[in-house]
């Protein structure tokens, strides 16, 4: 079961977001029984199946922290293949999920208490929706585990329950097909699996919906954030050199000083972006992520400039308010790709309208700037 | 999708009425809930706000629906540009 999304790049319905990506190379398929989550194993007709335990560690959440960060997302993965929670027997439901370990401790948590059968796809350690987007969470790798696992042999029905978020890349249909077991897509959230099969694998209209709440958002900020660092430095970099500039060629001095003012404009136009925007989302006005961006960060820009009066002279407070408003506008669009409502249609069309004024502030920002140093 | 709207009249979404069996796949699968099956038909409630996840078109048993599916990701669109290619999540 999912929870995860990514529909476009990667965003989550509740609970876990978890942004795009990482992936690549297929995953190595050695289940490891020393891994914490194994407990034992299970005796199947098909052979022993490990057994995982519902509890998540310290390890879990030091894990569960590093990949908000972003830190070795790629790696964060568990060996696909056949799990047993509890004590399962041939008629357990078999809940099918992706291979990043973030999902698949969701999952074990989130079905506590159940017996079930728990079928992992090699997903190259991608959440649900994102892998589904991607094809790795598809019709052809369900078949194929199913088939691998024998999972005919270690149950008597021929039913698979799969995250609705799955949907973009399995075919239900195409399943049947090609193992003879039938899909079935249960919630969204994991969290809701246990009302679904109580209810006689029934979701409610709630369960089917993806929701975006204000916790949702913040988690996804902080890997927002580190997936900028290393563009926001080349940026800094710039902008000490172009400090430098003026009547006397070039001066350290101004390059230090005026450098340091520009680039503490630049971190605060990625927080407009990268933080405020995403946590009010729905409060600030606008439909397009560009303009709820330039908002954030002109308000914001406005707020500094009236602070700053009398230190700043005017060329160089329309320089701050319109860089701000500029980079705060382009980071908040990055946010797109981790929202679970944005169509890439509707993100292309904002893109060619939004990227050529941000520019152009861009442009007239630096000319003040740099102009304002010339005044002196 | 309560309290967020993206844009309107830009979804590719698009169904053929008279290719419908009324099925209910769409209904299940769509995380926004656009579909409505009644009187053995499905129809589009509300287009505007479809994310074109693809979830419709590929439980379509009859291929009755179609959309652009793809990746609504601002950076992956400017990688695909620049790249000249399909943009994709490999992001980073």
């Amino acid at each position: 079961m999912s929870e995860e999304k990514g529909g476009g790049c990667c965003a989550p319905p509740s609970g876990k977001a978890s942004p795009c990506c990482g992936g690549g190379s297929p995953s190595k398929a050695v289940i490891r029984y020393e891994d914490a989550f194994v407990d034992g194993a299970v005796d199947t007709p098909a052979g022993p199946v490990p057994r995982i335990h519902s509890r998540i560690g310290s390890r879990d959440l030091l894990g569960r922290w590093r990949v908000r960060w972003g830190i070795g997302r790629d790696r964060y993965r568990v060996a696909p293949g056949l799990y047993a929670l509890g004590a399962p027997d041939g008629n357990a439901p078999v809940l099918v999920t992706a291979n990043y370990k973030l999902t698949f401790d969701v999952v074990r948590r989130d079905a506590a208490g159940l017996d079930a059968w728990i079928l992992v796809l090699d997903t190259r350690g991608v959440n649900v929706w994102c892998a589904a987007g991607e094809g790795t969470f598809g019709t052809e790798e369900v078949i194929r585990r199913v088939t691998e696992a024998r999972l005919s042999e270690v149950v008597s029905h021929r039913r698979l329950l799969l995250p609705q978020l799955g949907a973009p890349g399995v075919a239900a249909h195409e399943v049947r097909k090609g193992c003879g077991f039938s899909a079935a897509y249960g919630p969204v959230r994991a969290r809701d699996i246990r009302s679904y099969l109580e209810a006689g694998w029934k979701a409610s209209p709630e369960m089917r919906k993806v929701v975006f709440p204000t916790m949702d958002r913040l988690v996804l900020t902080p890997v927002e954030i580190t997936g900028l660092l290393r563009p926001a430095g080349w940026a800094a970099v710039g902008l000490f050199l172009l400090a430098g500039v003026g009547p006397g060629i070039f001066s350290f001095g101004a390059a230090w000083e005026r450098g340091f003012a520009a680039v503490a404009m630049l971190a605060a136009g990625i927080l407009a972006g990268a933080v405020v925007t995403p946590v009010l989302l729905p409060w600030i006005p606008g439909r397009a992520f560009s303009v709820k961006g330039a908002v954030a960060g002109g308000v914001l820009a406005a707020c500094a400039v009236m602070g700053l009066r009398g230190a700043l002279e005017a060329p160089s407070a329309l320089a701050l308010l319109f860089a701000m408003t500029a980079v705060s506008s382009f980071v908040a669009m990055n946010f797109t790709g981790a929202t679970p409502f944005t169509s890439p249609s509707g993100v292309e069309k904002e893109m060619r309208r939004a990227l050529p004024v941000q520019a152009g502030l861009t442009l007239l920002a630096g000319l003040f700037w740099v102009g304002d140093a010339f005044l002196r | 999708m309560d309290g967020f709207r993206y844009l309107d009249g830009v979804a590719s979404l698009r169904l053929a009425d008279a290719a419908c069996i009324g099925c209910g796949m769409c209904e299940e699968v769509c995380p926004h809930g656009i579909f409505a099956v009644a009187e053995g038909k499905a129809r589009i409630l509300d287009r505007d706000a479809c994310m074109e996840c693809g979830a419709c078109a590929m439980n379509c048993p009859t291929k009755a629906i179609s959309v652009n599916p793809g990746v609504g990701c601002a950076a992956a669109i400017l990688a695909g540009w620049l790249s000249g290619s399909k943009p994709s999540c490999g992001c980073q």
